[in-house]
């Protein structure tokens, strides 16, 4: 040990700047880090963005209201459910539709589907990211359950469109209930299997037990949410604490972890899965009968002001924010991407750990890149 | 008597493209074409460069997934570096940001190279065509693209039918006179519409 510190003492190393990126497999997409070195240890990670923004936000102001959700599918799309109601339920806010509780039981289903997709997929890719490749093909088959529902109902796999001004677009298919019933029965088999294969797999253990950690305080001082922030102990669920749609009449657990290192990260989304088949089966047994759609105005047009709607998507708070001057389409729209949020912890995280170890630390906060930049 | 089974008729591309004749002291003579051979043998092992920018690259790794295996037609070997890829999937929106990038991916990779534009991003600039000030209206401003794939996103089976048309035009190329594809010099980018 003395001889290493005297090592340490004598040896001097230079910092040195390494780009990651934009092309790269394990930044999910095209997010570019510039990280400065001192032999493999990180001292700082500087992401530079903006290398899929693509205007959505300036777009939004040149179209009505009805067309800017199919934009929103884009920005995280995995979770294109969850945006898609955002949208809708910030018009229906702003404008006083009042939409029936079938409308809102299948919106509360639908985005709990999505919610399990989008974490098998992060499963699957987290595994990929730490030399796993067997997760990847267990991840993608039962996911492809999921999207085969979606396609029934909704017409398409991933970017759904789904949710819309004033109800759903299409009324549930016959199948749906059967089907779904079958996904859960099928997924309560396979989650364990996750399990046995990752979470209690010695090398992945070591990779992320210990590493990234973050303090609650630093997660709410970054603004981080979802997940990632859960996993240090602070409680952020939009759907307990500003329950919309169906989440105000289901009983589920807001997951919890207090370590804050990649392990917990992964452990919440991993007992999260279970909460969302929890969710679903309340749900599914009785969805009411009544009409898919409120009919609403041609053009709607929200009242002069600012509206702000917040939904749990799966990466956390995703807040749609319009000020409107009552026209057709918005004066302004922002929206508060989980992701964008999410992002500012790396830096601290990866403070002193290795490049390998900022791979599993972009892996756990789970960023979707296009969600990032817009 | 009965039902006559006709042999199913198996003249497939995978067959080996000429004639191999025993010479009778153990060894084979192959009569073919040097064209047929190459092409052959170029077409079944497609390397394909991990190029997704947003939702099209979910749609191509469930491509390469359990469901649609894409492996079983050689195209399963992705690539993270531009060296050693055939053919370039570009899955999802290219932007006035990455379109340099792109440029030197293509530039970067070893001839004979390919392009698939996968989703409407890719192809016209998709959603993002009116209105948009920083998306490049079509990856063909930057690269030339061999394959359009409409839809947003495509199936996988829509990516899969994409790569047996890739297939079938490499099938179809000659050494003497390749098909030449008229590189896009000093790309536009293509964001005044």
């Amino acid at each position: 040990m003395g001889n290493q510190q005297f090592l340490a003492d004598k040896i001097r190393t230079q910092e040195y700047h390494l780009n990651m990126g934009p092309q790269h497999p394990a930044t999910h997409g095209v997010m570019r880090m510039v990280l400065k070195l001192d032999g493999e240890e990180i001292r700082d990670v500087e992401p530079v963005m903006g290398y899929i923004h693509r205007s959505i936000e300036k777009m939004s102001e040149h179209i009505t209201y009805k067309q800017i959700i199919h934009l929103t599918d884009r920005l995280d799309y995995l979770s294109s459910h969850q945006n898609n109601e955002a949208v809708a339920l910030l018009v229906e806010k702003a404008t006083g539709i009042e939409v029936n509780d079938r409308i809102k039981v299948i919106r509360t289903i639908m985005s709990e589907l999505s919610r399990i997709a989008s974490h098998q997929l992060w499963w699957a890719v987290m595994g990929m990211d730490t030399g796993a490749l067997t997760t990847f093909f267990y991840g993608f088959r039962d996911r492809e359950l999921i999207n085969d529902i979606f396609e029934e109902t909704c017409g398409s796999r991933l970017t759904m469109n789904y949710s819309v001004i004033g109800g759903v677009r299409y009324d549930l298919h016959e199948n749906f209930v059967k089907r779904v019933k079958d996904f859960i029965v099928h997924f309560r088999k396979k989650l364990p299997e996750y399990d046995q294969l990752l979470s209690n797999n010695v090398i992945f253990r070591k990779r992320t037990e210990g590493i990234g950690i973050l303090t609650k305080e630093q997660v709410i001082a970054f603004g981080m949410n979802g997940p990632t922030a859960r996993a240090s102990g602070f409680v952020c669920d939009i759907r307990k604490k500003i329950p919309y749609s169906a989440y105000d009449r289901v009983h589920f657990e807001e997951i919890m972890a207090t370590e804050g290192d990649a392990f917990a990260r992964y452990k919440v989304r991993i007992l999260e899965m279970w909460e969302s088949m929890r969710i679903i089966e309340q749900l599914i047994d009785d969805i009411p009968e009544g009409e898919f759609k409120v009919k609403t105005k041609a053009v709607i047009k929200l009242p002069a002001g600012e509206h702000l709607q917040r939904v749990e998507t799966a990466r956390g708070d995703f807040g749609v924010y319009a000020i409107s001057d009552g026209k057709k389409n918005p004066f302004r729209l922002k929206f508060r991407s989980p992701s964008f949020a999410n992002m500012h912890g790396l830096n601290k995280m990866s403070e002193g750990t290795k490049i390998a170890d900022l791979v599993v630390n972009f892996s756990t906060i789970d960023v979707v890149v296009p969600d990032i930049d817009r | 008597m009965g039902i006559e089974v006709k042999k199913a008729n198996i003249e497939t591309e995978e067959k080996f493209p000429g004639e191999i004749i025993p010479a009778g002291n153990g060894g084979n003579i192959v009569v073919s074409k040097l064209d047929d051979v190459i092409n052959w043998g170029r077409k079944h092992s497609l390397w394909s460069l991990y190029f997704g920018t947003s939702c099209c690259a979910i749609e191509m790794m469930q491509t390469g997934a359990s469901k649609t295996d894409y492996s079983r037609f050689g195209f399963e070997v992705a690539r993270v570096t531009p060296r050693q890829a055939d053919v370039i999937i570009i899955a999802g929106t290219i932007t006035v940001k990455m379109a340099p990038v792109l440029r030197r991916l293509y530039d970067q990779m070893a001839e004979p190279k390919y392009v698939i534009a996968m989703g409407a991003c890719a192809v016209s600039g998709g959603p993002f065509y009116f209105n948009s000030y920083s998306v490049v209206r079509g990856a063909d401003h930057v690269i030339p693209v061999d394959v359009y794939i409409p839809g947003c996103p495509p199936r996988p089976e829509a990516l899969l039918d994409a790569m047996f048309e890739l297939q079938n035009k490499i099938s179809n190329e000659s050494m003497r006179h390749r098909v030449n594809n008229n590189p896009v010099d000093g790309f536009d980018e293509g964001t005044t519409k």
